[in-house]
């Protein structure tokens, strides 16, 4: 596996999935046992990459290169570089913790697990992309997937969760559809001349042709594949489909949405906008600025306004998104690091709150922050790992969440102040809402209603320890995440910002 | 006059007519068996016409992987076999084959209270025989008998539950309109022949190119016969007749006529429009010989009206077979995008399109075939639950149907792909625009069929029993399915052979 390793990270769970589907429905406990078996690899092979990356370098690592269709230019072309490792490695966990999360799954196992492999290979396959038309194709690989998992073993309002989470998706993918198009019509391959679907050719500005080259049209491009990235992350105004889809899915698939699919579109940005488009990116800058502010504060306040825990937590998901896109916004190193950091610190601590949402609901069946009171008395194991995943989600010194917002606002506070300034009451928003949560649910008098609730079972911490130590590893000595990225990330600032 | 001028046909070029007369020769004993055995065993003309198909697929196949450069000329120079004629033969006889074996299966053809079921065979094998034939026209006379051979056909196998009101309904629909279309479009074949005084395609060229004659006459020809054939193509506004015409017939005549006689339309108006109008000696650069007008944009706007309404409509409809039918309708515009042009490039995405088309479109259809035989319905209501009731045929239905969808990695994204790829590099972006906004329409219908069966819970009491699907129906569905998958991520070879039979289209002669 050594040649090869991310495509055997990327395909190692298809093959899972492929054995899944020959196995009897009825024999679920093998299904969920293949499942853990074909995710486990990926994460394993996460940690080789983590040993064995080098770190020094801005070049990709672990290429692999072959020439796939050759009448239309596109090579199966995967490698890595500093942004794309962290999200390897977080999709490689969260994907591994989420199956063992989705034990208790009883309705169509066979079809959830299946899916399930599928859609992480499908993550995986993105961060590992550098040909535009394969990225393209993990990229929309992914909903296929998405749309059944919401869809079948969501909530009750599933249905209209599920094709609204498509239809937005598959908006946003067309418009990458047609910036693909035309970055392969004008971009050149410097060794044969033809046209290019690989990423790193489009990045060198020589091979853009002289339409191409023209600033309203890239400004134009710029904004299609903005849109198209936007619609992921979520960016308001394109963000109403999150809520529904996030509250929705069942526990382990929100983990995912939040833990990873939002992350790919702020790669997005970093991958392909930012080192194709760098002048159309330093002209947007601001106006990204001015995006992420506001999805800091207006995911803050609808956070503020939910009674529904899950619905809470995926408002305050678009919220942490701002901090990622404002620390983009700056181009400086602290900004842009602290960003990526963020994408993964998010991924970590959102994943243990959306899994401690799901601890509650499988005991109560509702979510309703009011319906609760006094738990801290009867689940104290749980209480306790629930207000740790919130405290980090509030910046709290000694955790991971702090050092990336804190990077971040030292990143961006020389370049924009007063955006920073006002972003800051983010974080003042943010403490209120999950402060006034975790009054309202585990203090106060005790619920009589769930006097037999009981307490987080084995299973369930073994999916919150591991994340768990990683919040508090990284609040305390973040560099093994940053020594990763630091390299990359500065050659990108300087490619953008020259 | 160059009637007069016939070639007496030579062995070897009717060489290259092998798989036309084994469907002639299949087309006759099939008629002949079902009239010895009286209509009541019609497993004999099923034989003889499975048994012609293949025959004569293996030949086309024979014949397209030879990639003869040279195009031959057969009966004078009525009809040509050139690289164009290859690849939509294969199409053709491909179809036919498959309807073949799903009618056998289906309860609508071969029900109990059925007549005269070994009909459908022989329909079939003729239609297919003269779709072949639309293919390989190049000359005013064969072209018309040719899409009259088809009509006529498909009048016969709309209206073949002939003890139903809806399949008459469709049948006399069809000829109503199809009597209309042919009208309109012989008036302007024959205003060209009193242009030129010619009836071959490359003899109406070189007339044109000679006597430059008024360009407003000749745009009233071309339009006409743009008309015409957009009737048989079921382009808006011309469309009117396919939705009934589909709902009605039974679904594998529907499932034949929304690719097959629609395919035979575009090879027609490619071999058509590029030997006779596509101006210079260039055709790749895209304009006409009408001067001073803009011909493409024509076209355009028809291609863009055609994805807007059908998408739309699309949208509002809870049957699953008129739904499917307004889907083809809106596959019709896209293909359109890239007949735009007229260069090569668009043409050869076309090809590809109608190959990708071809087998997600029949495999869909067939979907509702093998459902229908169990619940007597086409109603998307009825669909609830059947993702459970039925899992691998539902799996498969989903695929072919984000294939129409073109959602990657299944084929139709490819075909998309590459259609606007040729129409982009021609800078027709707001052409690009509202395919790209059409395929996020489409992906909502489609995906309400998809809905029903795997994401709406049945109600109470609902019939939840699984259903036990014909081995024959697996079969074809699964061969359907497998290049649906596999020219999504696999499509260089494929693609090939549709280049290779723009690149051999035949225009001189």
């Amino acid at each position: 596996m050594g040649e090869h390793i991310l495509s055997w990270m990327t395909f190692f769970p298809v093959i899972g999935a492929a054995v899944i589907a020959f196995i009897p429905s009825e024999r679920k406990e093998i299904i969920k046992t293949v499942a853990a078996a074909a995710a486990a690899v990926p994460l394993i092979l996460a940690v080789q990459l983590f040993v064995n990356f080098d770190r020094g370098t801005a070049a990709f690592q672990f290429v692999e290169h072959y020439t796939w269709i050759k009448s239309f230019n596109i090579e199966y072309y995967m490698g890595i570089d500093g942004l794309s490792v962290p999200m390897v490695l977080l999709t490689a966990l969260l994907s591994f913790l989420c199956i063992i999360a989705s034990w208790n799954i009883s309705k169509a196992t066979k079809g959830y697990f299946a899916l399930f492999l599928i859609l992480e290979a499908a993550m995986i396959g993105v961060f590992c992309a550098l040909d535009f038309f394969l990225f393209y194709l993990f990229w929309e690989l992914m909903l296929l997937p998405m749309y059944f998992l919401i869809g079948i073993w969501g909530g009750p309002r599933r249905e209209y969760a599920a094709i609204k989470f498509f239809l937005y998706t598959l908006a946003g993918s067309v418009l990458m559809l047609l910036a693909m198009i035309a970055f392969y019509l004008n971009v050149q391959d410097p060794n044969t001349g033809g046209h290019t679907f690989n990423m790193l050719f489009m990045m060198d500005q020589a091979n853009h042709s002289a339409w191409l080259k023209a600033t309203d049209i890239r400004h134009l491009l710029w904004l299609g594949l903005f849109i198209g990235f936007a619609i992921k992350v979520p960016i308001f105004p394109f963000h109403t489909w999150l809520p529904d889809a996030h509250v929705e899915a069942p526990t382990a698939v929100s983990v995912i949405l939040a833990g990873v699919l939002l992350k790919m579109g702020t790669y997005g940005l970093l991958r392909i906008s930012y080192p194709i488009l760098p002048d159309a990116a330093v002209w947007f800058s601001f106006t990204l600025a001015i995006f992420g502010a506001i999805n800091i504060l207006y995911g803050a306040y609808c956070a503020m306004a939910q009674t529904d825990m899950k619905k809470l937590v995926a408002y305050s998901s678009i919220s942490h998104m701002g901090y990622v896109l404002l620390g983009m916004s700056a181009m400086t190193s602290a900004g842009i690091n602290g960003a990526v950091l963020q994408m993964f610190n998010h991924g970590t601590i959102t994943a243990m709150m959306f899994l401690c949402v799901g601890v509650i609901y499988d005991r109560a069946h509702h979510r309703e922050i009011n319906g609760f009171g006094g738990l801290g008395l009867q689940m104290p194991l749980y209480t306790s790992v629930f207000s740790f995943a919130l405290f980090a989600a509030i910046g709290l010194p000694g955790l991971s969440g702090f050092v990336s917002e804190a990077m971040i606002f030292i990143g961006v506070f020389p370049v924009y102040r007063t955006v920073a300034i006002i972003s800051a009451l983010g974080i003042i928003i943010g403490a209120a809402y999950v402060l006034w949560m975790l009054q309202r649910v585990f203090l106060g008098p005790k619920n009589e209603k769930y006097d037999d609730l009981p307490d987080i079972s084995g299973r369930e911490m073994f999916t919150l320890v591991p994340i768990g130590i990683l919040v508090l590893l990284l609040g305390i000595y973040p560099m093994p995440v940053l020594d990763l990225m630091k390299v990359s990330l500065n050659n990108l600032i300087k490619v953008v910002a020259g | 006059m160059e009637l007069l001028n016939l070639n007496i046909p030579t062995w070897s070029d009717l060489g290259h007519w092998i798989p036309e007369a084994v469907l002639v020769g299949a087309f006759l004993a099939g008629l002949l068996g079902d009239l010895i055995v009286r209509g009541r065993r019609p497993w004999v003309p099923f034989a003889i016409s499975v048994i012609g198909l293949v025959t004569a697929g293996s030949y086309a196949v024979a014949a397209m992987l030879h990639a003869d450069p040279t195009a031959h000329s057969i009966m004078g120079r009525l009809v040509v076999v050139d690289g164009l004629a290859t690849f939509f033969r294969l199409i053709f006889i491909f179809t036919g084959l498959v309807t073949v074996l799903f009618a056998w299966t289906s309860e609508e053809i071969m029900g109990r209270w059925r007549e005269n079921k070994g009909e459908f065979y022989v329909l079939t094998t003729l239609m297919t025989l003269a779709m072949c034939v639309m293919a390989e026209a190049r000359d005013l006379l064969m072209l018309f008998l040719s899409m009259e051979g088809v009509g006529l056909v498909s009048y016969v196998m709309a209206g073949y539950m002939r003890s139903t009101l809806r399949s008459t309904e469709a049948s006399l629909k069809y000829v109503v309109f199809g009597a209309v279309s042919s009208a309109i479009m012989l008036y302007g074949l024959s205003l060209l022949y009193g242009m030129t005084g010619s009836l071959t395609f490359t003899g109406i060229r070189a007339g044109l190119m000679a006597h430059q004659p008024d360009p407003f006459g000749l745009l009233i020809a071309a339009v006409l016969i743009l008309v015409g054939m957009s009737y048989k193509i079921a382009a808006v506004p011309f469309h009117y007749w396919a939705p009934d015409v589909y709902e009605g017939a039974p679904t594998p005549v529907s499932a034949l006529f929304s690719v097959g006689p629609k395919a035979a339309g575009f090879a027609l108006m490619i071999r058509f429009f590029y030997t006779v109008l596509a101006s210079g000696n260039d055709p790749a650069t895209g304009s006409t010989l009408i001067a001073d007008f803009n011909w493409p944009l024509l076209v355009a706007v028809m291609s863009a009206a055609t994805m807007i309404y059908a998408n739309l409509v699309a949208l509002r409809q809870t049957n699953v077979k008129r739904l499917l039918a307004y889907s083809s309708i809106s596959h019709v515009g896209y293909i359109l995008m890239g007949f735009v042009l007229l260069t090569g490039q668009g043409l050869q995405a076309v090809l590809f399109y109608l190959l990708v088309y071809t087998f997600m479109n029949l495999g869909a259809f067939f979907f509702v075939v093998a459902v229908n035989n169990h619940l007597k319905s086409e109603e998307l209501e009825d669909y609830v639950g059947l993702g459970f009731r039925a899992p691998w045929a539902a799996a498969m239905m989903v695929v072919f149907l984000s294939s129409l969808a073109g959602v990657p990695p299944f084929a139709g994204f490819v075909g998309k792909l590459y259609i606007f790829t040729a129409v982009m590099d021609r800078q027709w972006f707001w052409l690009v625009i509202v395919a790209g906004v059409n395929s996020v329409i489409g992906l909502y219908y489609y995906y309400k069929v998809v809905k029903a069966m795997w994401l709406t819970r049945p109600a109470e009491g609902a019939d939840t029993s699984p259903l036990k699907l014909h081995w024959l129906q697996y079969t074809v569905l699964g061969v359907l399915t497998v290049p649906t998958l596999v020219l999504g991520v696999y499509f260089g070879q494929f693609k090939a052979l549709a280049d290779q039979a723009i690149r051999l289209l035949s225009t001189g002669m």
